[in-house]
């Protein structure tokens, strides 16, 4: 999709400058016709100007896919990672679902909102932090954990390690994450939600896997175990030649 | 803590979690050394029906939580339908206790665009998309700068490997909905739409991804299909028992000493994985836990010796469900760890069915009262009730999901409920949380 | 060769142990309802995509672990269904949903609408638990929310069972309300900037937020219909009435020529609200905003309640008796009749009132200076009428609906008859009919029936008809459809290429015009050229037929073809006709509103039969009222030309027109035998089928459209269905949910003008200008288009043309130009 003959509606102008361009690569992504599949990246994209989706981002991604914006409201409302109200510069997370929650993940939650002195989606008075409390991250062996910008932070945190990073991230600094890259700023994240690659240095690089992770297959290599008979040439059974007329998939019209 | 015996010890089957130990591996020139895309170029020189054949015969079932026969998935897709087909990679981890795609995705990112290529081709999908979970970001991160190494080495976009086959993969974010994870609801969000699940029949493989045939697969399925073509389908059964075969990853979490991802055979006991993440945490007994997540039921100590495959968990009243272990002991209250469940599900519920919106909604306010202290008899047969009114009844499995542990620890720990009631356990949550109870 | 395959296509299953056999693919609840058996439901609606979101219709089906939904369960041989009446499972599961639905449900129900006709209320009495054990507060929301100025919403009733965002993105096409926000806290609404942090509460008036989207919708109010609960809530009937005090009447909406069936509730005498009415034939279960609240008009404070004459001495009208007033009028229309008497109807009559003006004319006035259209025409129209449309009933709604192809032509679907719009987009969306428009741009109506635009400059029209290879391909796939919308009458040429089209093709051709009353008027014999049963006048063996019916002596009835509408206001205005007679017409309608009231002006004597004042009862010598539609009986005949039968609703003094004229006729010694509908129901039932050979369709060449200089354009027009018509007169929160009034430019002119998008244009004819904000459109060149009669848009009155004029644009409110000779 070349067409840039899109009428943007007042609303959405501010935005245009800025991510038209990228909003266009992204729809690029998906099937023509099948444009509607951009929505959630654009969403995420629109938080790179503004830390939310505002009335402007909704109307930008409703007059770039010619939907409506009771569309793209309903959508915007229904997942959590696009906020309604603007955000700090980091979105400070702490997992409080059971598992966490008993492993002091609680306790972590409710020292950092005092510490903070907001609570759940709600931003300092500094324009610094947005804190939440979030559903399972799904770091489980790291109990309890706490993100910033999704990026894993603190694992098996307790209040004194989460109240120690959050006067970091006050104080301007970027702690490494304790897995993942470098820390960016919330709105830098939603460049990369909205599809975009980490063309930071070292963006991708965090030395090894913490040790849960490779806890089994570390056992496994300290005892010599491996499974037996792995034979990569392994013939497959053949039953017919493997291109009939040049496969090239269940050919359709692109 | 205690040292596994060697007898567990041989129980691990390191595959799919092989490369996490090198730290580099997520790079697609040591990837290459490490076997990679060997089996792609292996693939590409067989017929498409050869390689579901395989996988068939392989015995490999979905790894995402139901457990169906991924072959035959695979073998649903109607061929020259002259209908484009999708192979859509279900990345969106979530399922509370559940931490295995995500490393995976992580640390060996290419095995799972290996098999991604390798299924797209048995399916004949010239288009594959990888909806990975919005938080994971590192993960995202590692796989979309692999999937654009994949473009750049000719194993992604046109005539690859000079197969003549096409396809193109895109890394799609969410945006934070766990029940996303749900295949249908999973379309619907990448489609662009709110993430609700859709009415079955039809079924992916028939109306899926923009309306047109799809096979909906967990970043483990996938992944492990390259071993599969490599190793053959004998030796993948080699692992795992004859119905549940291959090697899984266990996610163990909570009151143990070494928690971690520990890749077994299907089929090991808690026991046996116990064992293996060095015993209990010094002064826990173990009192209850997941065998596949939160949403499938609890099980108690007496099940230590339950074979953890697909088969062996049904015959304990449970599910295998996505094998993420979170082990709680004699120090946690059953109670509470079922309110907080409860909250998440209320939290995650999409809104479409009564059961699951409402059900979650009031469910969440009588633990409140349980937990602050005022809770009545009449609350616990209130809960049982409705959480049978839930089970079974809502849309889709979430609802399944989130009555579950209500029913669970009711049928177990009831006791710790009348404690509560009567008084012997003080409260856990203060009355501020009962804003407008009367 | 169907038969048997509808054999095959059928399956036994057991309902509560009773064995029935139904076609594949139905579902569950559809066939236990067939037998009788209620299933309790609330998404469930048979013309929505099923659903399963509420969960109510639980069975037991033997084999399946779970419950199922009935509602998303289609039938399988051999099933075995057990219900609520059958099986504990189902009978708790479904107490269970609805403990859980009314959990949250606010107790409200002595002062809610849906209060006596709920069905969340009903089914909770008889599917539901006698108490509560949920004891915490009810989510609660700011009760109840505008949406649009008509349609409010009350979340705390809501029960997300999705019928209104389904019925409107399935079936209208108009998603403007849909799901926010998720779990316990989704709720439905309209786009609110509140919810993005933007202005407004969230809470209140959809539109405190500037960049709110109200429910823009011309078929909001079913919605209201489906509301399971009172959740959505007119402003019209809000808190006006208790249904088990209403009386319901059926009957069929006025307003187009769509011929909704309707239902009428009233209470002592007045009609408190309108609904839909079923009728799967015609409207299945819908209709549009304007046939469910443009019913004021009929109370209106200056309805005229008795008859007016004009004073001799004061040159006023007063009050008369009836016989005062109705021997006036006869003995003037007695007097004009020397020089000649026009008879002028608009679209409102129902075919009976029609038959009675036509039989009048003939009869008591001697003339075939008759004609109904109250709008831009051709005498080529008239021949079309006579050849192609009266007494043909070739094309139904079903047609539409199982067309493969449908060319429509001068013809706005959404705006001009929305319930075949609805229909139009229920072919293309369930199954596969392609719809082709013939239209200056793509409207939001025609995109929303997926219509492939094949763009025409106003004028043009007919050489695509003749022309245009698409126009022809369209067509040529057996069982296609050629729709012409009454507009087509204003383009030279128009209707004979497009009965010479559907000739050449084999498709079928249907006329549409834009009022409930027009169709049945052409039958009825009130066209110059025709009489009743699509008798040509200049046929003396029609002439005979009829003579012979009406029990006049054969060559009485007059055997020229008349003056049409334009003809009798010409000849009129230059004092050639001595009277005017006019049923119903809205001088704002007609092509040049000034000439007509000219015409009014010059006539020696006009009789006006009305229910409220008009420019036309202002310059009536005698003015009689009449019934509106719901205080008589009578009949419209739709656009397929299907007979729309409706009985009174509210019995009162009022006179039907053709009661009024029956008596006009006796004091001019003339029996007309129209006094009371079932006699003319009689008389029309038992006159014979014309034995007249059908006269050819017309032959007008094509011709071109007008070339615009510097500084023009042709203009296109039609009217937007909620707009200034007379009928909608006292419904001002209906006309909330109006279009905007815009004028729609292509690029080029704005380039040329210099005027973006909601900037003032103007356009002007030597008469006067229109001013109005722009509407950058995908137009043809030099082309432009306004509401024909919106506010700040009366077109035929401001600037005495119609579509496919040349016009001036200006950018801004140009008062100069206005002032060289025009006054507006």
């Amino acid at each position: 999709m070349t067409d840039t003959n899109i009428d943007f509606s007042e609303a959405a102008a501010p935005l245009v400058e800025k991510l038209l361009a990228p909003a266009l690569e992204i729809i690029a992504r998906y099937p023509a016709g099948r444009e509607r599949s951009a929505l959630l990246p654009l969403l995420h994209l629109v938080q790179t100007q503004e830390g939310h989706v505002s009335p402007s981002g909704v109307a930008f991604c409703a007059d770039v896919l010619g939907i409506n914006k009771a569309q793209v409201g309903a959508v915007a409302t229904f997942y959590t990672m696009y906020k309604r109200r603007p955000t700090g510069d980091y979105l400070v997370s702490v997992c409080t679902n059971t598992l966490c929650n008993m492993m002091g993940g609680q306790r972590v939650y409710d020292e950092l909102s005092e510490h903070l002195g907001v609570g759940h989606d709600e931003t300092t008075a500094d324009g610094k932090i947005t804190f939440e409390h979030a559903e399972c991250l799904a770091a489980c062996d790291y109990a309890p954990v706490v993100t910033v910008n999704y990026d894993f932070a603190i694992d098996e945190a307790t209040p004194e390690s989460a109240i120690a990073l959050v006067e970091k991230l006050r104080n301007g600094e970027r702690p490494a994450p304790s897995r993942g890259a470098r820390l960016g700023s919330l709105k830098e994240m939603q460049h990369q939600l909205a599809g975009f690659s980490d063309e930071r240095d070292g963006a991708l690089a965090d030395g090894p896997a913490g040790t849960p992770t490779l806890r089994g297959v570390t056992l496994a290599q300290q005892h010599g175990v491996a499974v037996a008979n792995f034979n990569p040439d392994t013939p497959i059974a053949k039953t017919k030649p493997a291109r009939e007329g040049g496969n090239t998939g269940n050919e359709v019209k692109k | 803590m205690t040292q596994p015996s060697s007898e567990v010890l041989q129980k691990l089957t390191p595959v799919l979690t092989k490369r996490w130990l090198s730290p580099d591996a997520y790079k697609i020139d040591v990837y290459q050394r490490l076997d990679g895309y060997a089996a792609l170029r292996k693939a590409l020189d067989v017929h498409p029906d050869d390689l579901i054949q395989l996988v068939k015969d392989s015995g490999l079932r979905g790894r995402g939580g139901a457990g169906f026969p991924t072959g035959l998935k695979w073998g649903f897709i109607p061929q020259g339908d002259g209908k484009p087909h999708y192979l859509v990679i279900n990345a969106d981890e979530g399922e509370p206790g559940t931490c295995k795609d995500l490393p995976l995705m992580t640390y060996d990112p290419h095995s799972l665009i290996e098999g991604a290529i390798i299924a797209s081709y048995a399916i004949r999908a010239n288009q594959a998309f990888i909806y990975i979970r919005g938080e994971a970001v590192h993960a995202a991160r590692r796989l979309r700068a692999a999937v654009d190494e994949a473009y750049r080495k000719g194993f992604l976009g046109r005539n690859i490997m000079g197969s003549g086959f096409d396809l193109d993969l895109v890394v799609h974010s969410g945006a934070g909905a766990y029940i996303c994870g749900e295949e249908t609801a999973l379309l619907d969000s990448l489609e662009g739409f709110r993430g609700q699940p859709r009415l079955r029949p039809p079924f992916p493989a028939i109306a899926g991804l923009y309306a047109s045939p799809t096979v909906v697969n967990n970043v483990g399925t996938i992944a492990s299909v390259p071993y599969i073509v490599l190793g053959g389908a004998d030796w993948w059964k080699s692992m795992g028992t004859e119905k549940s075969s291959g090697p899984m990853i266990y996610s163990l979490s909570g009151r143990i000493a070494n928690p971690g991802q520990y890749e077994c055979g299907l089929g090991i006991t808690l026991r046996e994985l116990i064992e293996l993440a060095g015993g209990m945490k010094p002064g826990h007994q173990l009192k209850f836990w997941t065998p596949g997540g939160s949403s499938t039921p609890l099980l108690t100590a007496e099940h230590i010796d339950t074979p953890m495959d697909f088969e062996g968990v049904a015959a304990a009243g449970s599910l295998l469900g996505t094998t993420a272990m979170q082990i709680f002991s004699d120090q946690d209250c059953p109670v509470y760890a079922t309110w907080r469940w409860l909250e998440f599900y209320h939290h995650e519920s999409c809104g479409k069915c009564t059961p699951c919106r409402e059900g979650n909604y009031w469910m969440t306010r009588t633990y409140r009262r349980i937990l602050s202290g005022e809770g009545t008899y009449q609350d616990l047969d209130t809960l049982m009730d409705t959480a049978d009114n839930i089970f079974g009844r809502s849309f889709c499995g979430l609802g399944d999901g989130a009555a579950t542990p209500v029913m669970s620890t009711l049928n177990y720990f009831r006791q710790d409920y009348l404690d509560y009631i009567e008084g012997r356990t003080a409260p856990r949550l203060s009355s501020k949380a009962l804003v407008g109870a009367h | 060769m169907t038969d048997l395959a509808k054999k095959t296509d059928t399956v036994t299953l057991t309902i509560d142990g009773i064995e029935v056999t139904a076609e594949k693919g139905e579902l569950v609840i559809r066939v236990a309802e067939r037998m009788g058996i209620a299933i309790p439901r609330f998404c469930d609606h048979p013309l929505l995509d099923p659903a399963g979101a509420c969960r109510q219709c639980l069975v037991e089906i033997e084999g399946q672990r779970k419950p199922v939904a009935s509602c998303t369960q289609a039938v399988a041989e051999g099933m075995v269904v057990k219900t609520q009446l059958t099986s504990p499972v189902a009978d708790k599961a479904q107490h269970g949903v609805m403990e859980l639905l009314l959990a949250n449900h606010p107790l409200d129900c002595p002062t809610c609408d849906k209060g006596g006709e709920c069905p969340l209320q009903n089914q909770a009495m008889s599917n539901g638990r006698v108490d509560s054990r949920f004891h915490e507060h009810k989510r609660e929301y700011e009760k109840p929310i505008h949406i649009s100025s008509q349609v409010l919403l009350d979340r705390e009733r809501c029960i997300l069972c999705q019928r209104c965002t389904r019925f409107s993105e399935e079936i209208a096409g108009d998603k403007f309300i849909d799901l926010m926000d998720r779990s316990s806290g989704e709720q439905i609404n309209v786009y609110r900037d509140d919810f993005f942090g933007g202005a407004g509460t969230g809470d209140g008036q959809v539109g405190e937020g500037e960049g709110d989207v109200a429910f823009d919708s011309y078929f909001s109010g079913n919605t209201i219909q489906i509301c399971p609960v009172g959740a959505l809530t007119g402003e019209q009937y809000r808190f006006r009435a208790r249904p088990f005090d209403l009386v319901s009447s059926p009957t069929a909406c006025e307003h187009c020529a769509s011929g909704c069936s309707m239902r009428a509730d009233h209470r002592r005498g007045k009609v408190l609200r309108r609904l839909a009415g079923d009728d799967a034939a015609v409207n299945e279960e819908w209709n549009c905003d304007k046939g469910r609240w443009g019913f004021r008009y009929a109370t209106a404070n200056d309805r005229i309640m008795n008859p007016l004459v004009r004073d001799a001495a004061t040159g006023e009208l007063r009050e008369a008796s009836w016989s005062e007033a109705l021997l006036a009028a006869a003995t003037g229309l007695q007097g004009a009749k020397g020089k000649g008497v026009g008879v002028l109807t608009g679209g409102r009559l129902t075919v009976e009132d029609a038959y009675a003006y036509a039989k009048f004319a003939r009869v008591a006035l001697g003339t075939n200076d008759i004609d109904f259209r109250s709008r831009p025409l051709s005498s080529e129209e008239a021949d079309f009428l006579a050849a192609s449309v009266a007494g043909v009933t070739d094309v139904t709604y079903e047609d539409v609906e199982n067309a493969s192809s449908a060319v429509i032509v001068s013809f706005e679907p959404e705006e001009e008859s929305p319930i075949l719009f609805l229909r139009l987009r229920k072919g293309h969306n369930k199954k596969k009919l392609q719809v082709t428009a013939i239209a200056p741009y793509l409207s939001r109506g025609l995109s929303k029936i997926g219509a492939t635009l094949v763009q025409a400059v106003p004028g043009d029209e007919a050489r695509l008809l003749a022309d245009d290879p698409a126009v022809a391909a369209a067509l040529s796939a057996p069982g296609s459809l050629l729709l012409v919308g009454e507009r087509l009458a204003t383009v030279p040429g128009g209707l004979s290429a497009a009965a010479a089209l559907a000739e050449r093709t084999g498709a079928r051709l249907a006329w549409i015009p834009r009022r409930a009353g027009d169709r049945g008027a052409v039958d009825a014999g009130l066209l110059p050229n025709l009489l009743p049963g699509g008798r040509p006048v200049n046929d003396p063996a029609a002439r005979a037929e009829l003579s012979l019916s009406w029990g006049v002596e054969t060559g009485a009835l007059p055997s020229v073809p008349g003056r049409d509408t334009d003809g009798i206001i010409a000849a009129a205005a230059a004092g050639r006709l001595g009277g005017l007679l006019v049923g119903g017409v809205d001088t704002n309608d007609l092509s040049d509103p000034r000439l007509a009231e000219q015409a009014l002006d010059a006539a020696d004597f006009v009789v006006s039969l009305e229910m409220r004042p008009t420019t036309v009862t202002r310059r009536a010598d005698v003015v009689l009222p009449i019934a509106p539609a719901q205080e008589k009986a009578g009949t419209y005949m739709d656009w397929e030309g299907r007979l729309r039968s409706f009985e009174t609703v509210l019995p009162s003094t009022s006179m039907t027109d053709g009661r009024v004229l029956e008596a006009v006729a006796a004091l001019m010694e003339v029996t007309l035998g129209t006094g009371d509908v079932m006699a003319i129901r009689r008389e029309l039932g038992s006159m014979p089928a014309s034995n007249s050979a059908r006269p050819v369709a017309p032959m007008v060449a094509a011709g071109a459209p007008a070339k615009p200089g510097a500084g023009e354009a042709v203009l296109a027009t039609w009217h937007h269905l909620i707009d200034q018509g007379s009928l909608l007169d006292g419904d001002d929160v209906l006309k909330g949910t109006a279009r905007l009034p815009q004028v729609r430019i292509g690029k080029d002119v704005a380039e040329t003008l210099g005027v973006a998008e909601g900037d003032v244009v103007t356009v002007s004819t030597d008469r006067g200008g229109i001013s109005l904000p722009a509407a950058i459109t995908d137009l043809p060149p030099q082309t432009v288009w306004v509401p024909t009669n919106s506010p700040g848009s009366t077109l035929r009155r401001s600037l005495g043309v119609t579509s496919g004029a040349i016009v001036r644009l200006t950018a801004g409110i140009p008062g100069p130009i206005l002032a060289e000779g025009a006054t507006v």
